[in-house]
């Protein structure tokens, strides 16, 4: 029977007798006029009663606005606003940013794993209510009496994670949190207490609310951009800043972009479309990735360098740019760039050692030639020098740290030339050419081995000097006429460094490929005048070496002029951290509107120390170091005490007593108290608590996380943060070290503690692995049920959280719990603290004079005798602060005096804002009694996001002219017209609830949007010849710091991946035995989770495998006989894990790939080692710190908080895979 | 003729990012019930891969779509009704709950009612059907990016014929991402398919509705799909499908999975087509001339009499005006780089695709660059990773020669379009090597890459 048989026509036919609607001329087709009203369902479906914008939180960084629908009070779902300001007429637009993360957020509105009351583990609450009724009703005593009974003590400890949470009421579990806190200060003093939240732009109001309340009682907040091992310390290495990166919408701009490491449709999914529509406009695209990521699709080309090895591959386009455009032919457009921007022309002397070799030492400054030009001015020792080749003489440019401070610098703190023309090289007008050692790590045992390589010097005085430029020359093995040492024959010469043939030994990407990929980088920039790009991320910034891996991919960008560019340059998205109103939510988060200094804490020292993670280096730090020799003999542990009491970075807690002891001893003695603290220490009568880490009276005592899963997703040796930190179950087996790899400063105690930290408190909405381990968990608003604040660095505009519904059950939002607190704290501290002076000591910080304080970066260690410790100087800054602990909530909900009597500082730049404060009177009103009396109400949560915008130059158009005017005096080049046009715009709370709002172009940060450009960094250097903050002035490939030369990094340099069988003995890469086979274990983020959250979410498991899972090659699978979807089991001696495979040939053989916190809460097995449940992808990984990121008091290496600093890096790792051989059991 | 309108959409694959929230704020919007865990209106599929549900595109095995009888009449591949009313009890040809996946959730009260134990407490998957533990092993997505290739990929049914071309080894890897939703089909075979007359065609924009009041649940409609994109509500025992988002679209918004598609690649447009032709268009005998029959059956809005019949056919000014505008006529029509989705099916589908470009495959040959110039940066179309074989055995029923016009257009457009990015003049002889002229070049450019939201819709 066909279509057209009768048969089927005479039933056809029979429906126009049946059928209402029009039937067909040919019978086929049905036609129902509207055919609405048989589908009222779908139509009844679509109604809502209202759209409420917001947006998701801290964890995501993506800062995309939302409508949320609501029908009958019940949230239902949620679809991308659309109604972004355009970013051009002839640009593609921001909408519609979004992701299938954020689209499924509205599931964990009423989802079963919601967190609706207040819980407490039960034998913890038991304890507390008898103890309570013991002590009178006293709950500080009451606590005191559980944390201070050791039995007690470990027995609530024993049970976190194990189940057991009671439900509680508000009242109860904020007398416990408040307790604990009081207790902790009276008994320890406040820096034995710390809160983590991270990435404040994603709801800066929430992460207020605790950090004001801990650093008004004097707690250090913890940082997270470091401790994520986001932070590049590249960028303060080389540019003197933090981070600072174009929006995805001047990748539109690029005529070359290169995706390095970088998984943009995964991780930038609400950007990816600026990628996929700028190849439309000419621009090539490549790929540098291990595996065939998501982002490949998009490429022109896919570069498969093996991971960790990318610092070899821009290396050696390195090698070919500076060959092919630095020595065969000279670029007019390069080499202004560079004699005004880098510091290639910058001069350094050699240094030559007792063996006789030369190496690189020093960079010449004015203050070392006597008689030489400035020479005796101010700041000399800070003013570094160039040859000026009208005169070929000696020249101290305009622009150097030396000008950024003091008198005779006001205005002249600029990259003006003034007449000057920098020689780039000395090579031309040589005096001579000498060989000096440069080092090189690629070697097979792990180890440094050396290179002689020539360069062209000039004698100043008693020195032989030759630029940055000769030297990188040398460093990439790209040889002149006439230079002595060895050198490279050419590109297809495999034996040195950095020749593409060289390369590909460690990469595996073809040498001619890279070859190519080089020439094109650098003559795309000449065509374009310097639009090429190179997107980075954590494939390439969370190693070990990532700050070596930058500063090689930093040569191509910069040495090529793409810097300071629309559509150039670098573009790191890993972690944005870009909180645009930075000013208003520093003050306010910090409380500085009542206490300056904060307590900053780097969070992977402080983890290192307080997990007892150091104990398991079974190494020294010259090990770690490929045995250059600098730190010989000394543990890392040796190595951060170090820079703690130089004041190189903040160490919390920080004295092994109270801080609120040492002022009333220092009276006592007569003393003042810097000076005091200085004697105390250098007599030996006062130590570093981190000098004695595992003495109960320097343990970190009470944690609290909100907006944070510490141990289901940051947590980097995870294990050890269970053992040592919470006493409870831990699967790590690794051995501590044994005496000849322990450090030799800090004291060893025989045993580590156990179960440190007497509460841990999380607030949350949902389970999750730090919820299931905490002894109080507050129930959390989400994301649609209140007010805040978001922006990132991926789009120009603030827009806002409101709530769709109010908090549910008996959730509050992170401000409103914490006032709760705040309150309860400062009722108990009226019998327990009362108002005390708290000794507060300070790292030398970045974008201050402190940051001048070590001359030619030459360490001095006074413990050694090398100098005396002088506060602020050779140790840290020693400061005072009164704390009245009975006013703690007054002030958290007032703005503070000190903005009005001290003014406002931010990287730098003062601002007095007396007239902002009025403005904050009466839009807030102002508090009527207490300790805030007269001052603007920051009560609600709409308050605090409205002072927050109206203390930033970014959202408030006089702040900014303001600041630019300021600037404009130390700089004497024209900046306040880049405000101009929107100084009498102030952008308000209200503004961001109507639509996401543009922000001025502000001091705060380095790039323009005037007129409506795209934002890209650095290009108010580059056009305003502003200079950057470090100590050149300069983009800086050269750090001439001790540690830097000492170990080698003085100049960009290739360091592979950590061996991690040298170092801890783990089975090398590719090896098989009874464990399976090793591999390289990476954690890159998940495409159905950004970090834990949503990885719980039902409709992203379903749309994924369901459960925690690990991607690995077909090759490596077929080895140890697993197939797709088997359940694995992995392990070394950090811990194990158990999940299933996912078996894909578009993985790289020898690489396994575990998603970034999947949590340990979704389908996990016991693992059948330890019939314990199995663990995150953090239980194979700790801490491991590189040096000379704990290097500080030295112009642009200058400590700040998320800065710079040791990073919480986890890519070096490597794991035994194999199949799981019993059945499953939960 | 018959002068008919009909709502249609055009996806970009080559920005298809593969991030499914098309997926979730459909399922969000219209599946998140009971009846319908496991229905996902607009799916998104890694390619090669199964597909959801497994191998839907296997025709041989689930018999959809029309096929040409030996009397050269189209007939149901599932055979005619009478076949139907035979086997109305017991479809043969029906996925099960196996083809599509066995939806599940968690029991993740326990993360805080667990009492206190020995280890830390887990959530386990209980099957959303039985209620019972369960162990997971299909889901939605399950083959997303090449999971399992080896296993699985390979099973892909449109690598047929083509199996010599593509090998599952790291070094040759390619993959791209089809989001799909139902076609909307101007000759819709599911409507054929059912016993009860309750699927129908919205007379104003076509649009493929199943009528909730009218399905008896036979299910005929499921099988006679061959995009397997009519679902059965197994609460309510009706069959639900995509609606094109009528209620929205009827107010002149996107639909759901268009406005949220991060990707920006969807447009959606109205074309006018003569529905009186749409049955011989379907019953061209070669399979490969399926592509460009569609095509003739769509009519020029812009031609004077052709709007003049489409108002005497009472078809309102402004949508004429709109399917002048229409980017989907642009894309299908003009600029001829969008195609249908498996044309061979015969339902004369109108959800149409761009094909994707990729990288080269081998980088470091000579010819890795366009032999034609030297200096083009990008590559030439036989060197992409994607095999155009199995482009078109999607779009074309397996003609490799539209699938390498459009490719090749895609091409030249980035080539013309750098020269204007450098500042230079456009070189027109580009856009003549592929057919074009310099003023449609870039009006595509600016369709494709700019794209704003008032001209993808």
């Amino acid at each position: 029977m066909s279509i057209d048989d009768p048969m089927t026509n005479a039933l056809l036919r029979t429906r126009r007798h049946f059928e209402p609607q029009k039937v067909s001329p040919d019978l086929r087709t049905l036609y129902k006029e509207g055919g609405r009203s048989g589908d009222a369902f779908y139509r009844d479906r679509w109604a809502h009663d209202k759209v409420v914008r917001s947006t998701h939180g801290v964890n995501c960084t993506g800062s995309c606005s939302w409508k949320v629908y609501v029908k009958d009070g019940i949230i239902t779902w949620e679809a991308q606003q659309t109604d972004y300001p355009s970013a051009g007429a002839d640009k593609p637009e921001y909408e519609p940013r979004g992701c299938p993360r954020g689209a499924a957020f509205s599931w964990y509105t009423y989802s079963p794993t919601r967190v609706r009351y207040p819980y407490v583990r039960g034998v913890l609450l038991e304890m507390f209510r008898a103890a309570k009724a013991e002590h009178g009703g006293d709950p500080v005593l009451a606590w005191a009496s559980i944390v201070e009974d050791p039995e007690k003590a470990r027995r609530y400890k024993r049970a976190r994670g194990k189940g057991g949470l009671v439900r509680a009421t508000w009242e109860d579990v904020v007398e416990i949190v408040a307790a604990a806190h009081v207790h902790t200060v009276k008994q320890y003093g406040p820096d034995r207490i710390a809160g983590f939240s991270p990435i404040p732009a994603m709801s800066p109001v929430s992460y207020t609310s605790g950090a004001r309340f801990l650093e008004l009682v004097g707690a250090p907040m913890l940082s997270f951009y470091d401790w994520y091992a986001d932070l590049p310390n590249a960028s303060p290495q080389m540019f003197g800043d933090q981070t600072d990166v174009p929006e995805s919408g001047d990748w539109w701009d690029a005529g070359y972009l290169i995706m390095w490491g970088s998984n943009v449709p995964l991780t930038r999914t609400p950007d990816a479309h600026w990628m996929t529509e700028a190849r439309y406009r000419g621009q090539k695209v490549i790929a540098v990735a291990p595996d065939y990521a998501e982002n490949v699709k998009f490429a022109d080309e896919w570069v498969t360098a093996a991971p960790g090895t990318d610092g070899a591959l821009a290396m050696a386009m390195g090698h070919v740019v500076l060959k092919e455009f630095f020595v065969e032919q000279q670029v007019p457009f390069f080499e202004g760039y560079n004699k005004r921007f880098t510091d290639l022309p910058n001069l350094v002397a050699l240094t030559q050692g007792p063996d006789g070799v030369l190496r690189p030492g020093k960079y010449l400054v004015a203050g070392d030639v006597e008689g030489g030009p400035k020479s005796d001015s101010e700041n000399a020792m800070w003013k570094t020098a160039v040859f000026d080749s009208n005169t070929g003489e000696l020249a101290i440019p305009n622009g150097s740290i030396g000008d950024r401070y003091g008198e005779e610098g006001m205005g002249r703190w600029n990259l003006e030339l003034e007449g000057i023309d920098p020689l780039l090289s000395v090579y031309e007008t040589r005096d001579d050419a000498v060989e000096v050692e440069l080092p090189r790590f690629d070697a097979g045992d792990g180890k440094v081995a050396y290179e002689s390589r020539g360069v062209p010097v000039r004698r100043v005085g008693e020195r032989l000097v030759t630029t940055v430029l000769d030297l990188m020359l040398a460093q990439y093995g790209v040889g002149r006429e006439g230079l002595p040492g060895s050198w490279p024959t050419g590109y297809d010469d495999p034996s040195a460094p950095a020749t593409p043939a060289w390369q590909q030994e460690h990469t595996g990407v073809p040498a001619q490929q890279v070859e190519r990929l080089a020439r094109e980088w650098a003559q795309n920039a000449i065509d374009t005048g310097g639009r090429g790009m190179i997107l980075m991320g954590a494939g390439v910034n969370h190693w070990f070496h990532s700050d070596q891996i930058y500063r090689a991919m930093l040569v191509l960008t910069t040495i090529t002029g793409c810097q300071g560019r629309n559509g150039g340059g670098w573009a790191h998205y890993v972690g944005q951290e870009k909180i645009r109103p930075i000013m208003g939510f520093q003050h306010m988060a910090f409380a500085l509107d009542w206490h300056r200094p904060p307590r900053h804490m780097n969070q992977t020292s402080y983890w290192y120390v307080h997990t007892s993670q150091y104990r398991y280096d079974t190494h020294n730090a010259d090990d770690l170091d490929a045995g250059t020799g600098i730190f010989a003999g000394k543990g890392v542990m040796d190595l951060l005490a170090q820079s703690a009491r130089l004041g190189w970075s903040p160490s919390y807690p920080t004295f092994d007593r109270s801080s609120l002891d040492i002022a009333d001893q220092a009276e006592a003695a007569g003393m003042e108290v810097p000076a005091y603290v200085a004697s105390e220490l250098k007599s030996g009568a006062m130590k570093f608590a981190v000098e004695d880490p595992e003495n109960p009276v320097n343990y970190p005592r009470v944690l609290s996380l909100w907006r944070s899963n510490l141990l289901g997703s940051s947590a980097k040796g995870n294990e050890y943060f269970l053992r040592h930190l919470l006493g409870t179950d831990s699967a790590a087996t690794a051995l501590e070290a044994s005496p000849e790899h322990r450090p030799t400063s800090v004291e060893w105690a025989d045993e580590a503690g156990e179960g440190k930290l007497d509460l841990l408190m999380t607030i949350d909405f949902r389970m999750t692995s730090s919820t299931i381990l905490s002894d109080v968990v507050l129930p959390a608003a989400t994301w649609y049920e209140k007010h805040d604040l978001s922006t990132t660095d991926m789009h120009p505009f603030i827009h806002s959280f409101n709530p769709a519904i109010n908090p549910p059950w008996q959730t509050k939002s992170d401000w409103e719990a914490w006032k709760a607190v705040a309150k309860k704290f400062s009722e108990l501290a009226v019998e327990h603290l009362g108002t005390r002076k708290d000794v507060i000591a300070k790292p030398l910080w970045h974008d201050t004079p402190e940051a001048m304080a070590t001359v030619h970066g030459e360490v001095k260690d006074w413990k050694l005798g090398e100098c005396e410790p002088i506060p602020g100087k050779t140790m840290p800054v020693i400061a005072v602060a009164e704390r009245d602990y009975t006013a703690v909530y007054d002030k958290m909900t007032t703005i503070g005096p000190l903005l009005e009597k001290v003014g406002m500082l931010t990287k730098g730049v003062a601002y007095q804002v007396g007239r902002e404060v009025d403005i904050l009177r009466q839009r807030n009103g102002v508090a009527m009694s207490g300790a805030g009396k007269g001052q603007p109400k920051v009560e609600t949560d709409v308050q605090m996001a409205d002072a927050m915008l109206h203390l930033a130059g970014v959202s408030n158009g006089h702040l900014a002219t303001q600041g630019f005017k300021f600037l404009e005096k130390r700089t004497g080049t024209q900046l306040a017209d880049l405000s101009a046009e929107h100084e009498g715009k102030q952008i308000t709370f209200a503004d961001t609830q109507v639509s996401p709002v543009p922000v001025i172009t502000s001091p705060e940060w380095s790039g323009s949007e005037s007129g409506g450009r795209r934002y890209s960094p650095f290009t108010i250097n580059i056009e305003r010849k502003k200079p950057f903050h470090t100590l050149t002035g300069r983009q800086q490939f050269y750090v001439d710091h001790d540690w830097f030369i000492g170990m080698g990094e003085a100049l960009p340099v290739y360091r592979p991946p950590l061996n991690m069988t040298q170092l801890f003995g783990e089975a090398p890469i590719g090896e098989q035995n009874e464990l399976g086979v090793s591999v390289r274990y990476l954690t890159p983020h998940n495409k159905w989770s950004i970090h834990s959250e949503y990885q719980d979410n039902l409709f992203m498991l379903s749309l994924s495998r369901g459960g925690q899972s690990v991607w690995m090659s077909d090759r490596d699978a077929d080895k140890v006989g697993i197939k797709d979807n088997d359940w694995i089991e992995m392990v070394n001696r950090n811990g194990v894990v158990a999940a299933r495979a996912i078996v894909s040939h578009r993985m790289p053989e020898g690489t396994v790939y575990m998603h970034h916190a999947q949590d340990r809460l979704i389908d996990v097995p016991l693992t059948e080692r330890d019939r314990k449940r199995g663990g995150i992808h953090n239980s194979l990984t700790r801490i491991l710190l590189k040096p000379n990121h704990m290097v500080g008091g030295y112009a642009q290496l200058a400590y700040f908080f998320n800065y710079i600093g040791p990073i919480g890096n986890n890519r070096d790792e490597v794991t035994m895979i194999r199949k799981r051989t019993t059945p499953v059991e939960y | 003729m018959k002068i008919m309108a009909q709502m249609a959409m055009v996806m970009n694959l080559d920005k298809c990012i593969g991030c499914h929230t098309c997926s979730v704020t459909c399922k969000q919007a219209w599946t998140n019930r009971a009846g319908t865990e496991y229905v996902w209106f607009n799916n998104v599929e890694t390619r090669p891969g199964l597909g959801y549900p497994r191998t839907y595109e296997d025709q041989e095995e689930w018999k959809g779509g029309w096929t040409l009888g030996k009397n050269g009449k189209l007939q149901l591949k599932a055979g005619g009704r009478l076949k139907k009313l035979a086997n109305i009890f017991s479809n043969p040809k029906m996925p099960s709950i196996d083809d599509y996946y066995e939806p599940w959730t968690y029991d993740y009260e326990t993360l805080l009612t667990s009492p206190a134990t020995k280890n830390f407490p887990v959530a386990r998957p209980k099957s959303l059907l039985t209620g019972k533990d369960m162990n997971v092993r299909w889901s939605a997505n399950w083959d997303d990016d090449l999971g399992g290739s080896k296993e699985i990929a390979v099973k892909d049914p449109m690598l047929k014929g083509i199996e010599d071309k593509v090998k599952f080894e790291f070094e040759q890897t390619f993959m791209f991402y089809l989001p799909r939703i139902c076609e909307h089909c101007l000759n819709p075979s599911c409507a054929a398919s059912c016993p009860s007359g309750a699927i129908y065609k919205r007379e104003e924009d076509g649009i493929v509705l199943v009528d909730q009041d009218r399905c008896r649940g036979w299910r005929m409609c499921v099988s006679g799909c061959p995009y397997k994109k009519v679902y059965f509500n197994h609460k309510t025992g009706k069959a639900e499908k995509c609606t094109f988002c009528y209620p929205r679209v009827e107010v002149g918004i996107p639909t759901v999975c268009a406005e949220t598609c991060v990707g920006r690649l969807r447009y959606i447009g109205l074309m006018l087509y003569d529905a009186d032709r749409v049955l011989e268009a379907a019953s061209v005998e070669n399979d490969h001339d399926l592509y460009e029959a569609q095509r003739s059956v769509f009519l020029d809005p812009n031609d004077p009499e052709i709007a003049r019949a489409a108002e005497e056919a009472g078809i309102p000014g402004d949508w004429v005006e709109a399917a002048k505008k229409s980017p989907v006529r642009r894309l299908i029509q003009d600029y001829k780089v969008a195609l249908p989705l498996h044309p061979e099916y015969r339902t004369m589908p109108m959800v149409w695709y761009i094909p994707p470009l990729s990288p080269v495959v081998d980088v470091i040959k000579e010819t890795g660059h366009d032999g034609e110039d030297k200096n083009n940066l990008f590559a030439a179309i036989d060197t992409l990773r994607i095999p155009v074989e199995y482009l078109a055995n999607l779009f074309t029923a397996g003609d490799v020669g539209p699938i390498n016009d459009v490719l090749r257009k895609l091409a030249a457009m980035r080539s013309f379009m750098r020269d204007i990015n450098l500042g230079g003049d456009p070189d027109e002889s580009i856009a003549e090597a592929v057919g074009m002229d310099a003023e449609s070049m870039y009006e595509m450019f600016r369709l494709l890459a700019i794209a704003k939201y008032n001209e993808r819709y």
